[in-house]
């Protein structure tokens, strides 16, 4: 066989196998009971769908909460992190390796390590159980990769247009709006967009911090598996999904496999 | 301004924030595995029993069992996979997607999905019966809350082979395809020019990846719960039980065990700042 035949194969192999742990959960968002060793559900129905979308369910509920936590985050990291950004991307000083290890370090040290820590920290503090506490816990995570998505974006910035407008008698804010802000901007919003997706995803420090009383539909998902309702578990991690599909797509047109390469965490 | 001040005020707020928390978390931790907050008598004890307990020690040999298989196997199948799609083949732009996408999965949700695939009355289970292999799920190997941990193995697989090819396809976009092709023209095989050119030059890019693959494998909770046997448990597993006990003795245990994962973690964290952050005084890429 020639070569591209071979590649064609291990193409389809690998698709294959990255859409596969998808698809039971697909086929039971949809059955009405689901018996082994049926091959498919003997009968189809929309009620898992009806109750993860009916007020009943909780899960309408949760969704709105975790698109609030993630937005909130998302947009305190983006506020803080653009100047600490631009501060590592267009300075040299003594210290930086120091603040870059510290920045790396939610990133790499494992969940548990941190996390309760920081639980004993937001009990101290009265956050314990409050989505505020969960939000601020988030930006442990998310705030680090902001910061460094925005570095890299500013150790390319050339500041001298800042200096023209300047000169010509823009004010700082003006500056940044008109002059700055248009350069920083795609650079950001896909930052945004995967500091978003960090937050969407947590579990662990959702569960420490939340003290069970913030449900984010992670949250909610693993209560319907553990319960065994397979079905409502499917339609719930398929609504899961969605954002980060919907990102992809936004984002695969205006990202090349270069720039993705600064914005990956496992 | 100087440029010392306006570093300090763009970075402080980032480094209060994350500092704060960061550093709070770990030396709380510390503190109370030590029983020395709130003030008592500060001693090792929680040490010698979470070292001592052959529980424990069962656990920590587990996850230390699941990140290494899952980063070793994700790193070869993840190297494999970088250099399939920097060759041309038909639907390759869609297996390109679909690694993408799965990027984004949450973990929480693959777990779920292989828990629902590979179990013993999961969908391969029904193949294997329509196809006569078995007669009963019980007939099916147990691959999920099985002793070798493969159903959480598989998963961190699935998800992390994504993840460090886009790492590898990012460093192979960069480093282009110049020096294998000096290679061949100089008479080496193509074997020759993977192993002695390109792999030395993606080297410290893979190594990096994995060990963010290992330190998330070895830490993370909800795959070990969703997958995981009841004994023993994956570290993270045992530690957030130890936390969340009735018997709030246990509470220091917890802390010292997530202390001594908190140590590992500092040396991988050193071992990635050593492969990705550029050394003071010379070049690096």
């Amino acid at each position: 066989m020639r070569a591209e035949t071979w590649r064609l194969l291990a193409g389809v192999l690998v698709a294959l196998a990255l859409v596969l742990p998808l698809v039971p959960l697909a086929i039971w968002s949809g059955a009405h009971g689901w018996r082994y060793p049926d091959l498919l559900p003997q009968q189809w129905s929309g009620k898992a769908w009806t109750l993860a979308l009916s007020d009943r369910g909780g899960v309408v509920e949760s969704l709105g909460l975790t698109l609030t936590i993630a937005i909130a985050t998302t947009a305190l990291a983006a506020l803080v992190g653009v100047p600490a950004g631009r501060a590592l991307g267009l300075y040299d000083f003594r210290g930086k390796r120091l603040i870059l290890l510290l920045l790396l370090a939610p990133a790499i040290l494992p969940g548990i390590a941190l996390v309760l820590g920081l639980h004993d920290l937001f009990l101290r503090l009265g956050l314990v159980g409050t989505t505020g506490g969960v939000i601020l816990a988030h930006l442990v995570p998310v705030l680090p990769y902001m910061t460094l998505v925005m570095a890299a974006v500013f150790a390319g910035f050339d500041t001298r247009i800042e200096a023209q407008a300047r000169s010509l008698g823009a004010g700082p804010l003006r500056t940044f709006a008109t002059v700055t802000l248009p350069v920083i901007l795609p650079g950001l919003l896909t930052g945004a967009l995967f500091a978003f997706l960090v937050s969407w995803s947590q579990y662990l420090l959702t569960l420490a911090i939340g003290g069970g009383r913030v449900q984010t539909l992670p949250l909610v998902l693993y209560s319907y598996a553990a319960a065994g309702r397979n079905d409502v578990a499917g339609a719930i991690a398929l609504i899961y999904i969605l954002p980060g599909l919907a990102i992809l797509l936004f984002t695969a047109s205006r990202v090349t496999g270069r720039g993705f390469g600064a914005v990956l965490r496992p | 301004m100087t440029d010392r001040t306006r570093i300090l005020l763009l970075l402080g707020p980032a480094l209060v924030l994350v500092g704060g928390m960061v550093l709070s978390a770990l030396g709380l931790a510390l503190l109370r595995s030590l029983h020395l907050f709130p003030v008592v008598a500060p001693d090792l004890s929680a040490y010698a029993t979470v070292l001592g307990s052959p529980g424990f020690l069962a656990s920590l040999a587990l996850s230390v069992w699941i990140a290494t298989v899952s980063t070793a196997l994700a790193a070869a199948l993840a190297l494999a996979l970088a250099l399939l799609l920097r060759r041309g083949f038909p639907g390759r732009g869609m297996v390109a997607v679909l690694v993408q996408l799965n990027l984004t999965v949450p973990h929480v949700v693959g777990a779920i999905g292989l828990l629902y695939l590979v179990s013993q009355s999961g969908a391969f289970a029904r193949l294997a019966h329509a196809a006569g292999l078995i007669a009963r799920p019980g007939e099916f190997p147990a691959l999920t809350h099985d002793p070798y941990a493969i159903g959480i193995i598989l998963t961190y697989i699935w998800k992390e082979v994504p993840f460090i090819t886009l790492i590898l396809l990012a460093k192979l976009q960069t480093l282009g395809e110049g020096h294998e092709q000096v290679a061949r023209s100089l008479g080496a095989t193509r074997w020759q020019a993977f192993r002695h050119v390109l792999l030395p030059q993606l080297a410290p890019a893979l190594a990096a990846a994995s060990a963010l693959v290992f330190a998330f494998a070895f830490g993370a909770y909800e795959i070990p719960l969703i997958l995981g046997a009841h004994a023993p448990e994956a570290l993270p597993v045992a530690a957030w039980r130890a936390f969340t006990d009735v018997d709030l003795t246990r509470r220091p245990q917890a802390f010292a065990i997530s202390v001594l994962v908190a140590g590992l973690g500092i040396a991988l964290l050193l071992l990635y700042a050593r492969l990705t952050l550029p050394q003071r005084g010379r070049h690096a890429g």
